[in-house]
């Protein structure tokens, strides 16, 4: 495996931009900029954290990697391949390599189909086994995301949440993928169920060698589950770091302030809150120069004009950026 | 993780747990049965009027006209001409044709008018609201296929129904194929609008975007994940859209523009009793009692199905 040479997906300056649209013509009066220019790499068999507030663009990014949206610009490659070159019926070959499991269990489940029914509907469209062999690889689906073979026959509506969180992952592994989006997958789950979902997740990564692109919002989640993090604010990066270097050593003003607002499972601690003021801005019009700097605590001058570089802190092989003017 | 099966609900498809709602419905289980009952006096009607002809609603004996319900045949009618049973269970009207012979034989023409109507308005209606709530972003030159469809139906529903129906009729060779057909077309409106609205809001589940994601190709998307999920709600619509068709026809027939005789209609039984209100009251009686009961049930029917149907009201 080459994986130090090319990453599994080679993601340069995505953007998507929503239309807005208004008076009786529905002319276009402006641009939503969802995601505006994001670049980032996911190796094989890592798992890339992309925390950042509601409404910054983090599902937005997931779904235009799989082609669930169409971006409005970029370039997405997966093992070398262009995947938005890819004509209608190549990319649903393509679809086999990656899937995605969401945030929320009970929509993501057809109510009028079987879980078994589920599971197995990709494999037959696909035209990967049928017969005694699809059955066989049911059960074993079944088996590896810790459901009953024999509960196949029933719907959605009679499992709970976390069953049903099982029945999604059950049906993003059914095609063999090398990639998951999992968008929020534990978010809608309490606690205990998070757990055992996230170890889940962590065992089939490694039995399968799995790369996720872990969508969330929690960051004790990422920072049990994820190699690397992707701090995303309003469409933009602002810091991406492995794990440990992000925790430790958060460079951007809004990691830092990310990190103060996360809760320390101990009551000793004293916890330094940096609060920030304001609201996020809204996507429609983004503050010029660097995006954050209306409710930076150390803004300068500069940062309301310019847009802010890419900075590598530290030696460029342990990939920590930051997009910060301090650090020019 | 506890997966027992006693911890999880119990085992009750989506089938068990309508039919187990629907049964605590006494209205909608009135209406269920007067409409079983309607369906076999259909059937049978058609069968013993027609094919073995044991009812005959075309019979006419002048000796015995104006006949209250539950009288017998005067002594010098023609043997040949006694209703079966010996006995006029409805009456006779001014011509002196058995009434419940002539109700048999309505019973099936009344049906069969309102299940095809509403099979054709059906079909417009969920192709139309289907592509408008599927493909509705499509552009063609300057406007959207949403916009096309969505203004025709708005343009189909300005007008009167019912006016629009008679100028057709009017126009039209008198047939029962003609009412059929003309009602069902002009009455797709409600049907395209709500599969239209279903549509929409289905294709923004996760479950839609994940059956993109696995790659599984549009038409199946479409219709295994999509109109499943759609026709609850239409199929409440099209069973009180039953009741309304036979209503227009029975309407259209009290007009004059209805199913033309000797075909007996419920309809034009109560448009020939018309002008006999005083002296034989069940010539209006009868078919209008009818027509009430069979447009109840299927308003009670379908109010049934949708309180059975609808999830929100169901208790998980």
């Amino acid at each position: 495996m080459n994986s130090t040479t090319s990453p599994l997906l080679q993601v340069t300056g995505l953007k998507k931009y929503f239309p807005v649209r208004s008076g009786i013509f529905s002319r276009v009066s402006g641009w939503v900029k969802a995601v505006d220019d994001i670049t980032l790499q996911i190796k094989h068999g890592e798992t890339l954290g992309l925390v950042g507030e509601s409404g910054c663009g983090k599902t937005t990014v997931g779904r235009s990697i799989l082609r669930l949206m169409e971006p409005t610009a970029g370039e997405i490659k997966f093992e070398g391949e262009d995947l938005l070159a890819l004509k209608p019926r190549e990319l649903r070959q393509a679809r086999r390599r990656m899937q995605i499991i969401f945030q929320d269990p009970y929509s993501s489940l057809n109510p009028r189909m079987t879980i078994g029914s589920i599971v197995s509907e990709p494999l037959k469209i696909h035209k990967i086994a049928k017969g005694q062999e699809l059955q066989d690889r049911v059960n074993q689906l079944f088996v590896k995301v810790g459901l009953r073979p024999e509960h196949q026959s029933r719907y959605p509506h009679e499992f709970s949440g976390g069953q049903r969180q099982r029945v999604g992952i059950a049906r993003a592994l059914a095609l063999n993928p090398k990639f998951i989006v999992c968008d929020e997958a534990v978010s809608a789950l309490d606690v205990s169920i998070q757990a055992q979902i996230l170890n889940l997740l962590r065992d089939l990564q490694q039995e399968f060698h799995l790369s996720y692109l872990f969508i969330t919002h929690d960051l004790n989640v990422v920072q049990y589950l994820a190699d690397r993090i992707a701090v995303m604010y309003l469409g933009q990066l602002a810091e991406v770091a492995s794990t440990e270097d992000l925790f430790a050593t958060p460079k951007h003003p809004y990691t830092q302030a990310l990190l103060s607002a996360n809760p320390v499972p101990d009551p000793t601690a004293v916890s330094q809150r940096m609060i920030l003021s304001g609201d996020v801005p809204s996507p429609l019009h983004p503050p010029t120069g660097c995006r954050f700097h209306p409710r930076c605590p150390q803004v300068m001058d500069v940062c309301k004009t310019a847009a802010p570089p890419l900075i590598q802190i530290g030696p460029p092989e342990e990939g920590h950026q930051v997009w910060c003017h301090l650090y020019t | 993780m506890s997966l027992d099966p006693e911890a999880m609900a119990p085992p009750e498809t989506p089938w068990q747990e309508f039919l187990r709602i629907f049964r605590k419905d006494y209205q909608a289980l009135f209406g269920f049965w007067v409409l079983m009952l309607l369906l076999v006096s259909a059937l049978a009607g058609k069968a013993l009027t027609e094919w073995w002809v044991v009812f005959d609603p075309e019979v006419v004996r002048l000796t015995d006209k104006f006949l209250p319900p539950f009288s017998v045949p005067s002594p010098d009618s023609l043997p040949t001409d006694r209703p079966f049973g010996g006995i006029y269970l409805m009456g006779t009207d001014e011509l002196g044709r058995d009434v419940f012979a002539r109700m048999f034989q309505g019973s099936f023409v009344s049906l069969s008018i309102g299940f095809v109507a509403v099979g054709i308005s059906l079909g417009i209606g969920i192709l139309l609201g289907g592509l408008s709530g599927f493909y509705g972003h499509v552009k063609l030159w300057c406007i959207t296929v949403d916009t096309l469809i969505m203004r025709f139906t708005d343009a189909m529903m300005c007008f009167p129904t019912f006016f629009l129906i008679l100028t057709a009729v009017a126009l039209l060779p008198p047939s029962i194929y003609t009412i059929m057909m003309i009602i069902g077309l002009f009455s797709w409106m409600g049907t395209a609008r709500f599969v239209r609205a279903e549509f929409l809001s289905i294709r923004e589940q996760d479950y839609v975007t994940a059956a993109k994601a696995l790659g599984i190709p549009e038409g199946r998307i479409i219709f295994r994940h999509m109109v499943p999920n759609a026709l609850a709600p239409v199929f409440v619509s099209a069973t009180i859209g039953v009741a309304s068709a036979i209503l227009t026809e029975s309407g259209l027939s009290f007009l004059g523009f209805g199913v033309p005789p000797p075909d007996a209609t419920w309809g034009n039984i109560l448009s020939d009793g018309k002008g006999f209100i005083f002296d034989a009251p069940w010539l209006f009686f009868i078919p209008g009692m009818a027509i009430f009961m069979v447009v109840l049930a299927f308003n009670l029917v379908g109010e049934g199905l949708r309180e059975a149907l609808n999830p929100k009201l169901r208790s998980r």
